[in-house]
C-alpha cells in the first residue's frame, strides 16, 4: 500500500448555469497575456455539442490518452517510440484554427472615426496578427445549440446510438442540453506527464497538482497531443505549453481555485482523496466494461486505520488526512456513489468527477407537458430527452447501468425531499424509490444538504499547506531573502 | 593571415562561445530554451519544410561525424567503387532533401501572416548560414568528387589538430577550393551562432526519454529533510520547480 493524497474534484451538473463566470475568472487571473488568449484552461461546453478544441473527444483524429495493449497500456499518439519520430512534425497536434483565432475589437475607432452619417464600429481584428478577421468561431460557439447540426449532431458521444434514436433525440419538443464545464483532470495516469520527451511535466507528490516546468519544457508539444481532454495548451508566443495549474498558490494558502471560488451556481467541490498509488498500472489496464468501478476502488477509506498509518508512514499530514476525512469529494464519490468521471475510457484516471444532470436526461414529455413524476421517470428510462447511452458514454465508457444507477439515486433524493417540503407523493411511491437504490433518509438528507445549502467551508476542504510552510515547498527562503520572491524573475520573452 | 583567422581563430573563438554560451543559456535562462515551434500557427507546410529538412540534416550530421571519428572505415567501405557511389549518392540526396525543406520553410516564413509574427533577426541569420553550408556542401560534393575519400587527407588532419590544440593548418590552406574553405567556415560559424540562435533546441535532444519512466513525481516537501530557518543548508533543493 502506497498512500498518496490527491485534491479532486466534483462538479455538479445539473447546478451548472452555464454563466461562463468559471471561465472569466480563470482568464484574468492567468491567460490573459501574450500567446495565451486562445486558451481557456477552464471552458465550460454545451452538451450535445462539439466543445472546445472543437471535437476533442474524437481520439480518432487527435489520438490522445492510453490505449490497452494487451495486459498493459500504451500512449495512443505519443510515447517514447512515436513521440521521438514525430518530433520534427506532430501529426496529431491541434492546430490555431481548431481552437479559434482570438480577437478584440478596435474600441479606438469608436472615438476617433471621423463625423459621418453611418454609427462607428470597432471591428474585430485577431490577437495574433493584429489583422482585421471576421469572426467565425469562439471557445463557446455552439453555446445553448442542443439541436444544432454543426454542433450538436456532430458530436461523437452519439456513436453507440441508432439513426432511428438520433433523429428521435433531435425532435423539437424533446430537444435537450446541459452545460459540462471542464478544467484539467490532475489525472493519476496522466497521458500529458507520460509524453513529455524532455520530463517537463510532473505531478507534485503532495496534492497531486500535474504542472509544466517552463525551464524545462521544449515545445516538443507531444502533451499537446496526449492529453485525451485536450487541457495540455501551446503558447506560441513563448514556445512553451501551459496548463491549468489548479491555482496552486491559492491552494497553497488554503483558497480554493479561482473557478471554484467564483461559481455562480456553487456546482464545485474539492476536497483530498486518498488513493493507494501501487494500484494504478493495474487499475488502468483492466477491462473498459471494468474501468469506473476499478477506478473508484483506487480511492481508499480514510478513516480505516490501516490507510492512516499507510499515510502516516508516507509523510502525509495528519492535517491532509483530517481533510480526506472531511472531503466532500469523498461523499459524493464513494459513499454517495453520486459522481462519475469523464471519459473513463482515456485510462488516465482523472480526478475531477461529474454529478450526471438529472433533468435533461430523465424528464419526459408527454402531451407537450414536462412530466416529472416518478412512475413516468422511471418506467420511461429509454424514452427520456437524453438518451443513457449518450450520457454513458460521456461518464462510463458506455456502460449504461453505472448512469442510470446514479441517476435514480439523484431521483430518490429528489422524491425524498418532496415528500418532506411539499408532501404530495404517496409514502409507498417514495419508499419504492429510496429502497431501489438502497438509501436511507438520512443519508438522503446529508445529500440534499451538500447539493443546495452546503457552505463555502463544506464545499472547498482544502488541507493546510501550513502557509509559513508553504513557500518552502517550493524555494528555500534564504535564498530570497531580500529579493522579489518567486515568480517569473525575467520576462517571458520568446528565446532567439 | 587570413587563413589564421579563419581556420584557427575563428574554430577557436566558435568552441569557446559555444561551450560558454550554452551551458550559460541552459543553467540560467531555461525558460529560453526551446525549438520555439511555429505548427499550432501553421502546421500543413510545415510537414513538407520540417520533415525532409530535419531528416536530411539528422543523416548528414551523423555521416559527417562518422567521417571524423573513424576516417579509415569509410576509406575502407569506398574501396570499391559501387560502394562508392552509394554513399555518395545518398548524401548528396540528404542534402538535397535538406536544402528543399529549407526552401520550404523559408517560403512558409514569408508567405503566412501567422507566422510572419513569430520570426525575429535570428530567425533570419538562421536561414542564411543554413542555406551557405547546405549549397556549400551540395558544391563540394558535385565539383570537388569524391569527399568522402578525399576529406581524409585534409579535413580530418586538420579537424583533429583543431581538437587537439595543435593547429595545424597546411593542407586545408593549401586547397585551392573556395567551396570547401566556405563549407568549413560557415560550419565554424553555425557552432558559434548556436547559444544567441533557436539552434540550441538540438542541444537538448531528449534522447534520455527512452530510458526514464512514463510518469513522474516531484515531492517539493520531504517532510523529513525539510530545511528550517535555523538549517537551511540541510536538505536537498528540489531541481524541477
Ligand atoms: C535531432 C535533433 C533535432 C530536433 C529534435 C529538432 C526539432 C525541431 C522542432 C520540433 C522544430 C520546430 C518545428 C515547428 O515549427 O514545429 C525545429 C525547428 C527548426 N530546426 Fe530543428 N531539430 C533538430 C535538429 C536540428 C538541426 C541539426 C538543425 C540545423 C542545423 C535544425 C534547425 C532547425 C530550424 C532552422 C528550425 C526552424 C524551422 C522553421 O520553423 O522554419 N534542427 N526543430
Ligand atoms: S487532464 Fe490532460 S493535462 Fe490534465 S493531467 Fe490529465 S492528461 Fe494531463
Ligand atoms: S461559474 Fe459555475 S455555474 Fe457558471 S458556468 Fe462555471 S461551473 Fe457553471
Amino acid at each position: 500500500m502506497d498512500i498518496r493524497a490527491q485534491v479532486a474534484m466534483v462538479f455538479h451538473l445539473d447546478k451548472c448555469i452555464g454563466c461562463h463566470t468559471c471561465s472569466i475568472a480563470c482568464k484574468n487571473i492567468w491567460t490573459d497575456r501574450k500567446g495565451a488568449e486562445y486558451m481557456w484552461w477552464n471552458n465550460v461546453e454545451t452538451k450535445p455539442g462539439t466543445g472546445y478544441p472543437t471535437k476533442w473527444e474524437n481520439q480518432d483524429i487527435y489520438k490522445g490518452g492510453w490505449v490497452k495493449d494487451g495486459n498493459s497500456i500504451s500512449l495512443k499518439g505519443t510515447g517514447k517510440f512515436k513521440g521521438l519520430k514525430n518530433i520534427f512534425h506532430n501529426p496529431h497536434m491541434p492546430v490555431l484554427d481548431d481552437y479559434y483565432e482570438p480577437w478584440t475589437y478596435k474600441y479606438q475607432d469608436l472615438f476617433t472615426a471621423p463625423e459621418g452619417d453611418d454609427q462607428p464600429t470597432a471591428r474585430p481584428v485577431s490577437l495574433v496578427t493584429g489583422e482585421h478577421v471576421d469572426v467565425k468561431s469562439g471557445p463557446n460557439w455552439d453555446d445553448d445549440m442542443g439541436g444544432s447540426k454543426d454542433y450538436a449532431r456532430q458530436d461523437v458521444n452519439f456513436k453507440d446510438l441508432t439513426k432511428a434514436e438520433q433523429e428521435a433525440m433531435f425532435q423539437l419538443e424533446r430537444m435537450t442540453f446541459h452545460y459540462l464545464p471542464r478544467i484539467c483532470n490532475h489525472c493519476l495516469n496522466p497521458a500529458c506527464v507520460a509524453s513529455c520527451p524532455s520530463g517537463a511535466l510532473y505531478k507534485r507528490g503532495e496534492d497531486g497538482v500535474v504542472l509544466i516546468n517552463q525551464e524545462r519544457c521544449r515545445a516538443w508539444r507531444m502533451c499537446v497531443t496526449a492529453c485525451p481532454y485536450k487541457k495540455s495548451y501551446y503558447n506560441w508566443n513563448t514556445g512553451k505549453s501551459e496548463k491549468c495549474v489548479l491555482c496552486y498558490p491559492r491552494l497553497e494558502s488554503g483558497q480554493a481555485p479561482a473557478c471554484f471560488h467564483s461559481c455562480v451556481g456553487r456546482i464545485r467541490y474539492l476536497g483530498v482523496l486518498l488513493y493507494d498509488a501501487d494500484k494504478i498500472q493495474a487499475v488502468a489496464s483492466c477491462n473498459e466494461d471494468e474501468l469506473v468501478d476499478r477506478q473508484l476502488d483506487i480511492y481508499v477509506n480514510p478513516f480505516d486505520p490501516e490507510v492512516i498509518y499507510n499515510a502516516k508512514k508516507n509523510g502525509i499530514a495528519d492535517s491532509t488526512i483530517t481533510a480526506a476525512q472531511k472531503s466532500p469529494v469523498y461523499k459524493f464519490v464513494k459513499e454517495w456513489k453520486l459522481a462519475l468521471p469523464l471519459h473513463p475510457e482515456f485510462r488516465t484516471l482523472p480526478n475531477l468527477f461529474y454529478v450526471p444532470a438529472l433533468l435533461p436526461g430523465m424528464a419526459s414529455v408527454a402531451d407537450g407537458v414536462y412530466n416529472t413524476t416518478s412512475k413516468s421517470l422511471w418506467g420511461g428510462i429509454e424514452s427520456n430527452r437524453l438518451p443513457m447511452k449518450y450520457l454513458a458514454s460521456l461518464f462510463s465508457a458506455g456502460n449504461v447501468n453505472k448512469v442510470s444507477d446514479v441517476l435514480k439515486r439523484l431521483m430518490a433524493v429528489r422524491l425524498h425531499r418532496r415528500g418532506v417540503t411539499v408532501g404530495d407523493l404517496k409514502k409507498e411511491e417514495i419508499s419504492e424509490a429510496m429502497n431501489e437504490v438502497s438509501m436511507n433518509a438520512d443519508t438522503a438528507d446529508a445529500i440534499f444538504r451538500l447539493t443546495t445549502l452546503a457552505t463555502f467551508d463544506e464545499r472547498f476542504v482544502i488541507p493546510p499547506a501550513h502557509r509559513e510552510e508553504s513557500i518552502e515547498m517550493l524555494e528555500n527562503t534564504a535564498d530570497f531573502k531580500g529579493s522579489t520572491g518567486f515568480g517569473f524573475k525575467e520576462r517571458p520573452a520568446r528565446g532567439l | 593571415m587570413i587563413n589564421y583567422l579563419l581556420f584557427v581563430a575563428l574554430p577557436y573563438a566558435s568552441l569557446a562561445v559555444f561551450l560558454i554560451g550554452s551551458i550559460y543559456r541552459y543553467k540560467m535562462k531555461g525558460f529560453q530554451v526551446s525549438s520555439l515551434s511555429s505548427q499550432f500557427l501553421e502546421g500543413r507546410t510545415l510537414f513538407w519544410g520540417s520533415q525532409p529538412f530535419h531528416w536530411g540534416m539528422f543523416f548528414l550530421f551523423f555521416g559527417h561525424l562518422i567521417a571524423f571519428l573513424f576516417p579509415s572505415t569509410v576509406i575502407a567501405w569506398n574501396g570499391q567503387p559501387v560502394r562508392l557511389l552509394i554513399l555518395e549518392t545518398s548524401g548528396f540526396a540528404f542534402g538535397l532533401s535538406a536544402l528543399t525543406g529549407l526552401f520550404v520553410l523559408i517560403f512558409r516564413r514569408m508567405t503566412n501572416k501567422r507566422v510572419k509574427i513569430v520570426t525575429n533577426r535570428m530567425d533570419v541569420v538562421v536561414y542564411i548560414v543554413l542555406l551557405t553550408q547546405i549549397i556549400s556542401g551540395l558544391w563540394v560534393a558535385y565539383f570537388n568528387r569524391w569527399g568522402s575519400s578525399w576529406f581524409a587527407a585534409y579535413l580530418t588532419p586538420y579537424l583533429r589538430s583543431i581538437f587537439v590544440f595543435d593547429p595545424q593548418i597546411e593542407a586545408i590552406s593549401t586547397v585551392n577550393s573556395l567551396s570547401i574553405k566556405l563549407h568549413v567556415v560557415s560550419a565554424f560559424t553555425i557552432i558559434g551562432i548556436i547559444p544567441f540562435t533557436r539552434f540550441v533546441h538540438f542541444l537538448v535532444y531528449p534522447i534520455d526519454y527512452l530510458w526514464r519512466s512514463y510518469q513522474q513525481v516531484v515531492w517539493n516537501w520531504d517532510r523529513k529533510r525539510i530545511r528550517t530557518s535555523r538549517n537551511h543548508r540541510e536538505g536537498v533543493k528540489s531541481t524541477n520547480n
